[in-house]
Parts: C-alpha cells; structure tokens; sequence
C-alpha cells in the first residue's frame, strides 16, 4: 500500500477561553491518497473548516492542536516550527478560502501576487515566475491572461475572482489541495465551473484535494469519498457512492434525507430535529444523542469509536455488534 | 476623474464662501472699522468722509462682494496694530509656520506610524505597552505643557537647545528658511515635536487599530496560507492596506497642525502666523484675525482636496468606480 | 437599550468561532488592571472636584485679593527645599501669592468653566440635534452643513475668535467675571457639534420607532414627544461625549489663559498660573509653574481615563 498523501490521526484542537476550554475537534481521523477528492461534509461549526486549517498549520490562539498527527506523504507536518511549516504551505498545500472577493488584496495587481506566490517557493526569476502566472492564469480558465494579469482584484468577477485564487493555491504544484467551501459565496451558475475546474486540475496533476462544504450535491458529483462530521468528530466516512446511497449513522441519513432530488417528487424531505449543541455543552456520549430517534441508554454515557461496516465506517452504537459481544 | 475631482473642487469654494461670510461679518459688524483707524476726537463729518470713502455705506451685499474680490487677491485690509497690509504681514511669516508644520507632521508620521506598526505586530510586550502609555498622556498633556517641559530640561537644565526663535535665517526669494543652518535646524527641533506630538499619538492609535483589524482580514489569511513569509505579510500586504486610510487622515490633520501652531508658536515664541494671530486676538487686529482665518481654511480646503486626489491614486478600487460612472 | 444588549448577547453566543474570539478579546487580566485604573482615576477627579469646592477652607490666603498679598512673601520656595517657609506649602510667586493656595483656586475657575462650558456645548448641540432629527428636510440639511464645515476647525482656534470678537464688541477691559461668560460661551460654541451629531443620530433610529408613533397617535405635540421620549434614549452617548469633552473644555480653557486670552491675572485659572510660571522658569524657580501644570495634567488625564472607561462600559460592541 502506497502511502497516503494526507493521512491525519486522532487529530484534537481546542479553544482555550476564560472560562473553559473548547474541544472543536475530537479524534477525527482519515487518509486522502494521491489523486483523490474526500468530501467533508456537515452543518456550520461542525469543524470542517477547523480541521482544514490544522491541516496548514493555521489555527491561531487562542486555538491550538492540542492532540494527534498529520502526516503529509509520511512527513509529519503537525509539531513543525512557524518558519518550516510555513514552506509547506502553499508549496505543498495549496488552499482555496470560501471568500474570492476578500481574499485577494485589494492594493495589489493578481499578477504580482502570484509572482510574489511563486517566487516564495521557487526560485524562478521575476520574468520567468511572470510567464508561469499567465500559464496557471489560463490553466485556471481566465480568458485573455497575458492581460488580465496585470488587472486589480475589483477588476474580477466573483467567479474569476475564485479562478485566480484557485491558481494562487496550485502555483507552487503542490501535492494536497484544501478547497474550504469555494463556491459558497458564489454565484449558482458558477459553481458548477469552479467545482469542475478543481476536480479536473487534481486529476491532470494527481494532486489529493480535501473540499469542505456543506453542499450533498457537490460531494456526491465531485468526490471519490466522503467524511460527514458533526460536532468536531467523523459520524461516518466512506466511498461517495455508498455513503450517499445507503448512509448508516442516524445523522448522516438525516442529512441525506434532507437532498432534494429531481426524481423522487412525492418524497417530503427530511429535517433533523434540533440543532448541532454548542461546544460548550456537547452532551456526553454520543454528541448526536438528543437529536437522534434511535438513541438508547448507551448513546448516552459511552462515546461512539468509529468501527468498519464494508467500505464506511461510523462510529454509532446502532452497528457496534461485535464491541457489544465481546463486551458482554 | 475629472468629474470627482470637478465635484471637490466645488465642495471645496463652498466651504470658503461660508468662512468668507463669517470673516467679513467680523471684519464688517465686530467694532466699528470707522472708529480703528480714526482718532477719539474725530468730528463726526470727518468719521463719515472715511466711512464713505472705505465704502462702508454700500449696501452690504456689495460690502461683501468688494471684501470677497480683495481676498481672493489676498488683499485683507491693513492690520489695526501694525498699519501695514495685512497680506505683507502674512507673507513674512508663513515660511516659518509652514516649516513647523511641515518638519511636525514629518515628526508625527514617522514616529506614528513606527509606534503603531510595533505596537500592533508586537502586542503584548512592554515597549508596545509603554507607547500605548505614551499615547495616553500625548492625549491627555496639554501642547503647551508639553512645550514648557520640553523647555525646561533640554534649554534650561541642559542647555541643548534654543528655548525660541528660528535661529538663523537664509532668504531664498521672499522665502526665509531655517532649514539650511544649524542653529535653525537645533531650533525646530523642540517646537516640531512639541506641535507633531499629538499627531503622532493619532497616528500610532489609528495605525495601531487600522493594522490590527487588516490582520484579521482574509486576504491576509489567504496570504498566509500561500506561505508568505511574515516579513512580506507584515511589511508588504498589512503595512499598505493599513497606511491607505492613515494617509487620508494624517493629511487631513495637516490643516489642524497648522492651526495648533497658535500654541506651539506662542511658547516658543516662533515668528509665525500663529504668533501674529494670537496677539491680534489679544490687541482685537480684526482684519489679521478675519485673514487668519481665511489663511487656514484655505490650506485646509486644497488639502482635503489634494487628499482625495491623492487618495484615487493610492486605491485602485476608487480610481476605478470613480473613472468609470456607472 | 438595555433590550439590544441582551440580543447582542444571545446572538453572539450562537456563532461558533466568533462566540470565542469576542469572549478572548475581553481578556479578564486586561480589564481587571484597566478597571483599578478607572477607580484611581475617578478618585482623583473626585478630589480635585473636592479640593475646588473646599478651596476657600483649605487654602491660606485669597489669592484673588490683592490685600492679602504680600511682596515680602515673594519667590518662596516649596516647604521641604531649603528656603521654605510655613505656612507657603508650595512656595509662592512674585507677588508673594502662595501657590497652593493659587491652584486650589485656579483650579475652582477651571473647572467651572469646563462644566459650564459641557453643559452650554450640551444644551447647543442637543437642541439643534433634536431638531435636525426630528424635522430633517432642509433644516437637517443646514444644521449638520455647518456642523461639518466647523468641524473641519480645531476648537482651540473658534475658541480664540470668538474671544477676540467678543472683546471686540465689548471692548477690551471686561472684568475677570464677564471673562468667565465669555470663555464658558467660547466654548460652548466649539464643541457642539459632537452633541448634535450624536443626537440627530439617535432621533433619526427614535423618531421611527413604534413608541413615537404611538406617542404621535394619542397626540402628544412635538416637543414633548422628543423631551419625554426621545431625549432619554439618547443619554448614554452624550453622557461619554460630555465626560470626554470636560477634558477639551478644560484644556481650551487652560490654552486660551496661557495665551493670554483668558483669564486674567487678577483672577487666574490654572492656565493663567502657567502664563505666569513659565516666565520665571528661566530663573530657576521652577515651582511656580510645576506644580500648576502638574494639576491640570493630573485633572485632565483622570477625567480622560473615566471618559474612555465609560465609553467603554456603555457601549457593549467596543472591547
């Protein structure tokens, strides 16, 4: 077996504040190989976006990885100084923010700030980095890139806006995208294109790609496989098909329930009762307990570990037989 | 462009044509001009020969139009205490107020901005932590204190420093100038940083407030994220962003700095328009108070202006929406 | 008021990441230290308020009377210098005024006019801002035109030429009371227009709320309606205005009196004081300006402190 490019374990960050200390994410665990588009999906504060900036090593105080390893192409990346983590960022992990409009500075041309990428992390000269610029500008779909270049970020629509920002994370070629809900602030008709233009690049350079959302749509058009996470820990991870077509974790069902399809008319959606507990009062057990209709006495104190069922695996004690027999 | 630029401009005559108003309403009703340029035992046809013959039995829309004509050519009457024009007087000591205020803001700027750069990046040291003291009692000091201590230890005790004056002057045209010897250099010393201090303590608390909320962006997240390195986040992406407002607001205090010279001018003694403007306050010289006045809110009328301007050159988002009407 | 607050709480606990930033920024050790400030500050301007009004009691002569000045008394040093002398405190100034007692006094004239000077500024700018706000249309518009034209102008310099032209029409001997008016108005007429700005501000959010209309509706004429209703809405920001102002209003009046436009010698405030010091400072006797000018700066910087402490705990939103 290859050895993944991403592979994260046992992974914990935690808020310190005044009055306690918040666990946002509790043990999550999973792998992305080469070539692979995982899916990570789940209500808002579920720790999507948190896990993604562990994974850079951007979580800033009061946060701070207070427990598991990351391991890039079997290099751990999680203990590493400000100075070297910062090479691999943007070198080796390209990352794309949810918001193109703000995340280009506004002063500077979009050419120099990817010359500026680059030139961090090669050593291309000026005129050579700029040359590449254009390339990664037309690689991204920007039309008419040797001129665009040298246009102002409020020169862009929201959408080539995103293309650039896109060609900002993939400039230094690196092996591992983390693409944290790029088209959420984007127009409908747009969204397809950028999802496209993510999974195509990963694919013609191989690179792994994580794409947090918390749009089913996008996951099941877009990934090989898909972690659904709900209050900072993985409910269920699996191969996109089976995790779409036959959820097994409670919370997972519901979220699939609530997909509108075209085809099936008369079914109502479903909702999730609820809503996802603060993380300062996560109940014990599982997390999901009050909001889950199939909930009993042991949801309640024990904590659910995730355990294989075929190619998913979830961590509910509704399919945790062979820990309940060797229990008993 | 042009047309934003068309529209300040037209803002800008405005505000002088209001100051105006005020200024000939004092120049005109404040004490009888009559009676300052006439002795006590005038008779009254001969009061009534001057009145006429300064035109002030006009109606006074024509009063105001005659007042606002001469100013415009920077003919404000003649000065009550000096017998001179007031435009002759005001000329003579504009080099040296306009080089305080040049030298102070230069002061205020550099300082500031190096404070409130540090104190942001550097938050929770001590040093940041004493010059967000500093800041307060720059605050809370009053100018002319300020001036009296800054006397008191490098004139009186050590002895470093002229206490007032300009020190020697070189005249270029009608321009005198204490920048080009040494002891006029040692005297703006003390007065530029006496009048630049508040600035500065403006300045670092908004360059200060201005950095740390652009470090909370997400472009500079998404910097980050591309691996810059500290250094070009710091003093290339944060540093920019931060100094486009500090600019438009360190430009705009220009005006005030020239105003606050009264004080500074008055405890050094400095032979600027201030001076000038604080004793005819003291004597009543109307026509040196109405011009003063319309002095200042002239430079502070094509600052604001030469700001905005300056402002569509820095951002390229307002160049653009303002080059291009929608 | 205290309804937004407590929305603004609920709210903020809901959101996730923002919920812990905005509960790290209040740092508890932050605002532990900076409130101990706060207290030592109001201290201090409670005592200097009270040494002010007990002015007459604790100092050793008048100095406002020239009678019980005594030249022989001249130049004394302060108390634990080697030419000190009982009972001159502080020392005493070339016409043998005592200056304890002076800045006990100075201070009294200080800070009646920079209250006199808030409330005048106040009842300015809180009238012209009710109606700008309530009226709108072409009134607003002048109003806060003027309001933004004089902002443009530092106060000290309004202040100075509202001074001339009063002295000007009145003629150039007015007498130290009639000097105390007319600093007071000076003043006023500088800083009014944060008042206004600020009120018309609250009545423009006011003037549409139900309980205006309703108020409307049972026919209740205008100015009731916006002195019973609207005015007390306003209160809390120009309640911080006014503290931060006392501050400018004291260090104008201050700056007007070491020019030489304020109060006269014969009735000196502790800017006067300053005047007076500073031209012996080159004689050594350091004293005479010293321990006015660390008065007012104590004064100003406790006040100041009160007036950032209390915008601080009124307005939620602001760390």
């Amino acid at each position: 077996m290859t050895v993944p490019v991403l592979s994260v374990r046992d992974l914990k960050v935690e808020f310190v504040t005044r009055r306690a200390t918040l666990r946002a994410i509790d043990g999550v665990s999973f792998d992305i190989a080469k070539g692979e588009v995982l899916g990570v999906v789940g209500e808002s504060g579920a720790g999507k976006s948190v896990t993604g900036l562990a994974v850079i090593g951007l979580i800033d105080p009061p946060g701070r990885i207070s427990g598991g390893e990351i391991h890039l192409s079997g290099m751990r990346i999680d203990h590493l100084p400000p100075e070297e983590i910062r090479r691999v960022r943007g070198k080796r992990i390209g990352m794309i923010f949810q918001d193109p409009l703000t995340s280009l500075n506004p002063l500077y041309r979009i050419g120099d700030q990817i010359v500026e990428t680059i030139r961090t992390h090669t050593n291309l000269s000026e005129s050579a980095a700029r040359k590449r610029a254009v390339d990664l500008l037309a690689e991204a779909g920007i039309p008419a890139p040797e001129k665009r270049v040298d246009g102002y970020p409020h020169e862009f629509s929201g959408g080539m806006r995103q293309r650039v920002v896109i060609a900002l994370a993939i400039c230094a070629e690196p092996e591992l995208i983390i693409a944290d809900e790029p088209t959420t602030a984007l127009d409908v008709s747009v969204q397809a294109q950028i999802i496209a233009l993510i999974k195509r690049l990963g694919r013609d350079h191989g690179t792994a790609v994580m794409l947090v959302t918390h749009d089913m749509g996008v996951i099941a058009e877009t990934c090989d496989r898909v972690a659904v996470m709900y209050s900072g820990r993985i409910a269920e991870i699996g191969p996109v098909q089976d995790v779409v077509r036959n959820p097994l974790h409670p919370y997972a069902k519901g979220l699939m329930g609530a997909i509108p399809t075209l085809a099936g008319e008369d079914r109502r959606l479903v909702q999730i009762p609820g809503s996802m507990p603060r993380l300062s009062a996560i109940p014990p057990g599982c997390p999901f307990n009050p909001r889950c209709a199939f909930a009993f006495d042991r949801c309640r104190v024990e904590r659910p570990e995730p355990t294989r069922q075929g190619a998913q695996a979830v961590a509910c004690h509704l399919y945790d037989h062979a820990a309940k027999e060797s229990a008993a | 462009m042009l047309a934003f630029t068309l529209r300040r401009a037209v803002q800008a005559i405005g505000v002088m044509i209001a100051v105006g108003i005020i200024a000939f309403a004092m120049f005109r009703f404040a004490g009888d001009p009559v009676s300052q340029i006439v002795s006590i035992d005038t008779p009254a046809a001969e009061r009534e020969a001057v009145r006429k013959s300064l035109g002030l039995d006009d109606p006074v829309l024509i009063q105001f139009a005659r007042y606002f004509v001469n100013a415009a050519q920077f003919k404000f009457g003649v000065s009550y205490q000096f017998r001179q024009p007031v435009s002759t007087l005001l000329a003579e000591r504009l080099p040296a107020t306009l080089e305080l205020a040049i030298c102070a803001t230069i002061f205020a700027m550099v300082f500031g901005i190096l404070m409130g750069v540090y104190a942001a990046l550097r938050r929770d040291t001590l040093l940041a932590k004493l010059c967000q003291a500093v800041s307060l009692i720059g605050i809370s000091l009053p100018t002319f204190l300020i001036g009296i201590l800054l006397i008191y230890l490098f004139a009186v005790t050590l002895g470093w420093l002229p206490s007032f004056g300009r020190g020697e002057m070189v005249r270029i045209g009608w321009w005198t100038t204490g920048l080009l010897t040494v002891s006029g250099l040692k005297a703006l010393i003390m007065p530029s940083i006496t009048l630049g201090l508040f600035q500065m303590t403006l300045i670092m608390r908004l360059v200060r407030a201005e950095m740390l909320e652009v470090l909370r962006t997400d472009y500079i997240r998404f910097a980050r994220a591309r691996g810059l390195t500290t250094r070009a986040i710091h003093f290339g992406h944060a540093l920019k962003n931060t100094l486009v407002p500090v600019i438009t607001v360190a430009g705009l205090q220009f005006g005030s700095v020239i105003a606050f010279s009264i004080i500074t001018e008055s405890v050094f003694q400095w032979p600027g328009m201030g001076l000038m403007f604080v004793q005819a306050v003291q004597n009543v010289d109307i026509p040196i108070m109405a011009a003063y006045l319309l002095m200042v809110s002239l430079i502070f009328v094509t600052i604001n202006l030469v700001v905005d301007i300056l402002y569509t050159i820095v951002d390229p988002r307002l160049r653009a929406t303002v080059s291009r009407p929608a | 008021m205290s309804d937004g607050v407590v929305q603004q709480h609920t709210k903020t606990a809901h959101s996730g990441v923002g919920w812990f930033r905005r509960a790290v920024d209040s740092d508890l050790f932050y605002s532990f230290r900076r409130s101990k400030l706060t207290m030592l500050a109001a201290a201090v301007t409670v005592l200097f308020f009270l040494l002010a009004i007990l002015a007459s009691v604790l100092a050793v002569q008048n100095p406002f009377d020239p009678a019980q000045l005594q030249l022989m008394n001249s130049r004394i040093s302060p108390l634990w210098t080697a030419d000190g002398q009982s009972p001159f405190l502080l020392g005493t100034d070339e016409q043998g005024r005592d200056v304890f007692s002076a800045i006990l006094y100075g201070l009294r004239i200080s800070l009646i006019v920079g209250v006199l000077g808030v409330v005048f500024a106040g009842a300015i700018g809180i009238t012209l801002g009710l109606i700008a706000g309530y009226l709108g249309g072409a009134v607003d518009a002048v109003i806060m035109r003027i309001a933004d034209v004089q902002l443009t102008f530092p106060a000290i310099l309004i202040a100075l030429i509202v001074n001339g032209v009063a002295k000007s029409v009145f003629g150039n001997r007015l007498d130290p009371t009639s000097m105390l008016a007319v600093l007071v108005v000076a003043i006023g007429l500088s800083f009014w227009v944060q008042y206004a700005r600020s009120v018309r501000g609250s009545v423009m959010v006011e003037k549409n709320k139900d309980y205006v209309a309703a108020a409307q509706l049972i026919g209740l004429p205008a100015p009731k309606i916006m002195l019973r209703h609207v005015l007390p809405n306003t209160m809390g920001p120009i309640l911080v205005i006014a503290t931060i102002n006392l501050a400018l209003a004291i260090i104008t009046e201050a700056t007007l009196s070491f020019l030489g436009s304020g109060m006269p010698d014969t009735m000196p405030s502790l800017g006067t004081l300053i005047r007076i010091g500073n031209n012996y400072l080159f004689a050594g006797e350091w004293w005479i300006v010293a321990f006015p000018g660390i008065a007012l700066a104590g004064l100003i910087l406790s006040i100041n402190l009160l007036g950032d402490w209390l915008r601080d705990a009124l307005n939620p939103k602001l760390r």
